[in-house]
């Protein structure tokens, strides 16, 4: 694992809220859900464990919540070692995706459920559920059963019965999914200011790029049991580890187009589809060094220009979303590049033959073979 | 546009058509269910010199309430009602806690065998009691519980039934819900007491008239298992009642109408939570 991809970020373990060390997860049926996955959230930090379905990231927050047990490795709630203690002893709250109120409880009891169980006294539950409905607009609700409750309003009920225990962990799995579009992009900046609000610390599991990038002070991206990368959104953004996420983070996601390394005496180039394109030196210093003889180059839409590059290519689909257009292209050999233009570019169309330009300094390398970027 | 106007117009009518036709067809089928239950209210009503006389009498012009009289005392219904009712009730009791929780291992527990057994608790349902009533009976002797409310009732307190449908109603709590439980703290006896079983209530009423219904109107068991009537139960009582009144009709009917009472009550009072949980499941939501 490169060290990007590891989740290292604290070395002594304070200010640490959650750790995963070495986490593995094997089914009886011998699937392997989840790789050894080295994970730290800092306290009061805002992870988010982001994939496509299947990628083991329910899976990591299920191991964290104590929901499943890891196969091998060690699962740390602050400085305590959590593999063998009990889901309610860990010190975390869940929010799920199905919200998982308790039908037949008024508002008032789901909220209160968590502490009746750890017997706080009757004034001070009721302290707690005002304080959380209050925070969350919930005081006019709180007689009501969740069958009467709208679907932000189920979501606000299912956090505040998680926020209304005051845990060292949130762990939020996929909360969002279930609530239409509007609501939410609104419910998505209510949570970013609960997380400011509380300084709490959050395991977000979300297979949606753009809740990930907006929510996340870090995001862990997952493929297929792995961790592949974690960091900043920006800097995930800006330089992914590998093929996968330099696909799975962006939309529309980053083009990529398989090329074959050149070398002379003077400098690297790539042949691609109808064009050769040398490499600035670094960049070509490092292709050289990694010793790839096919490399993929990846490009992200909004950095392809049409200005008659050297590019050839055929506009196939114009797709306009009134504050940009995305300029579908074909390469000679079939490869798709998309384009992403201001609403007010020349407006290119469809069958038009044109030429692409790509700044060097936005150009990422990978290794054909392993996927890795190649690094400068 | 006439052609048109007269199909929208035409669908509204034919509608209502059907939906006579549809009631027309289920009053006539309930005046055919519930006939024999009218005219055993209506021969219970009347004084014996009344009932055997042809035509049959409809409707009750002078209703005498003698033959229920008659039918208390001279019968013993009321020992017999009692009996029943402490049989029923331990009978039904006994069934909603032990399929509460075998429903509740078979749906929520992780344990070896589990699929087999279940197996093995539905076969159980193709086994007619008449098969397995000689060894009952042997057992129920061996351990002294002839004649008594054990012997009455302990055959009964578990059924394969019971596990099934509320196997069946615990898998339709979503999984979630059991998870959050864990994490408010909450353990598989608590969670089965404060959610699972709360969530269930449908599918428990409906075992429970379902369990009442069957213990009430047992008759086979009882009567094999007891031998004075300090504890024979109402359905035995029934039928001596109609050996020793055999001139006086009205009063076995007066007799039936009373042990078939307590059952109407019950259907009424738990008729919404019966149709609830006989469909839960059935359809989405």
């Amino acid at each position: 694992m490169t060290e990007a991809a590891r989740g290292d970020v604290d070395v002594d373990g304070a200010g640490i809220a959650v750790s995963l060390r070495e986490v593995t997860k094997t089914y009886d049926n011998g699937v392997m859900a989840l790789g050894p996955i080295d994970l730290q959230v800092r306290k009061g930090e805002l992870v988010s464990l982001l994939g496509p379905s299947g990628c083991g990231k329910s899976t990591a927050l299920r191991i964290i919540a104590g929901l499943e047990a890891p196969t091998s490795g060690t699962v740390r709630i602050g400085s305590r070692v959590v593999n063998d203690v009990e889901a309610k002893d860990r010190d975390v709250s869940m929010v799920f995706q199905t919200y998982a109120l308790y039908p037949h409880m008024s508002v008032q009891r789901n909220i209160e459920f968590p502490l009746k169980s750890r017997g706080m006294p009757r004034d001070e539950r009721a302290t707690r559920v005002r304080e959380a409905a209050r925070g969350l607009g919930l005081e006019g609700l709180l007689d009501r059963k969740p069958a009467q409750l709208s679907g932000g309003q189920r979501q606000r009920v299912a956090l505040a019965r998680a926020i209304v225990r005051r845990p060292a962990a949130f762990l939020m799995d996929e909360p969002l999914s279930n609530l239409d579009a509007k609501l939410r992009v609104q419910t998505r900046a209510e949570l970013i200011e609960l997380h400011r609000r509380l300084a709490a610390t959050v395991v977000y599991v979300t297979h949606d790029q753009v809740e990930a990038m907006t929510m996340g002070d870090r995001i862990a991206i997952l493929d297929r049991g792995v961790l592949q990368q974690i960091g900043p959104p920006q800097a995930v953004y800006d330089e992914p580890a590998n093929l996968f996420v330099a696909q799975f983070i962006g939309s529309p996601s980053m083009n990529t187009i398989g090329a074959r390394v050149v070398a002379d005496s003077e400098a690297v180039a790539v042949e691609l589809p109808g064009a050769r394109i040398m490499l600035p030196a670094p960049t070509g210093a490092a292709v050289a060094r990694a010793g790839a003889d096919d490399v993929v180059l990846g490009v992200r839409p909004e950095h392809v220009r049409i200005d008659g590059g050297q590019l050839p290519a055929t506009v196939s689909v114009v797709e306009s979303l009134g504050h940009e257009r995305h300029v579908v292209c074909r390469l000679d050999d079939g490869t798709m590049v998309i384009v992403r233009e201001a609403a007010d570019a020349s407006p290119a169309r469809a069958g038009d033959a044109v030429g692409l330009s790509v700044p060097s300094e936005h150009l990422h390398v990978f290794d054909a073979g392993s996927g890795r970027r190649v690094a400068v | 546009m006439r052609g048109e106007a007269g199909v929208t117009e035409g669908r509204p009518v034919r509608r209502r058509f059907a939906i006579v036709a549809r009631y027309a067809l289920l009053t006539v089928l309930a005046a055919i269910v519930l006939f024999p239950v009218y005219m055993a209210v209506v021969g219970s009503l009347l004084k014996t010199e009344q009932i055997t006389s042809r035509p049959p009498t409809m409707l009750p012009t002078h209703p005498t309430w003698d033959s229920y009289s008659t039918a208390w005392s001279a019968g013993h219904l009321a020992t017999y009602l009692r009996n029943s009712a402490i049989v029923a009730v331990i009978i039904t009791c006994g069934q909603v806690v032990t399929a509460i929780l075998a429903g509740y291992a078979f749906a929520f527990l992780e344990f070896p065998f589990r699929r087999t057994l279940f197996v093995v608790f539905i076969a159980t349902l193709m086994v007619p009691f008449e098969v397995t009533i000689i060894t009952n009976l042997n057992t129920i002797v061996s351990l002294h519980w002839y004649n008594t409310y054990a012997g009455l009732t302990v055959p009964f307190l578990a059924t394969g039934f019971g596990a099934f449908l509320l196997r069946q109603a615990f898998l339709g709590i979503p999984r979630d819900l059991q998870d959050a439980a864990a994490l408010d703290g909450y353990g598989h006896l608590r969670f089965m007491t404060r959610v699972a079983v709360p969530l269930a209530r449908p599918a428990i009423a409906a075992l429970a008239v379902f369990g009442f219904l069957s213990a009430w109107n047992q008759y086979l068991w009882p009567l094999l298992i007891t031998k004075n009537d300090q504890l024979r139960t109402v359905q035995i009582g029934l039928r001596q009642l109609r050996a020793t009144s055999i001139e006086q009709v009205n009063v076995t009917l007066a007799g039936v109408v009373l042990a078939a009472l307590p059952l109407v009550v019950l259907l009424v009072v738990f008729q919404k939570q019966l149709v609830r949980g006989l469909t839960a499941g059935a359809v989405k939501g």
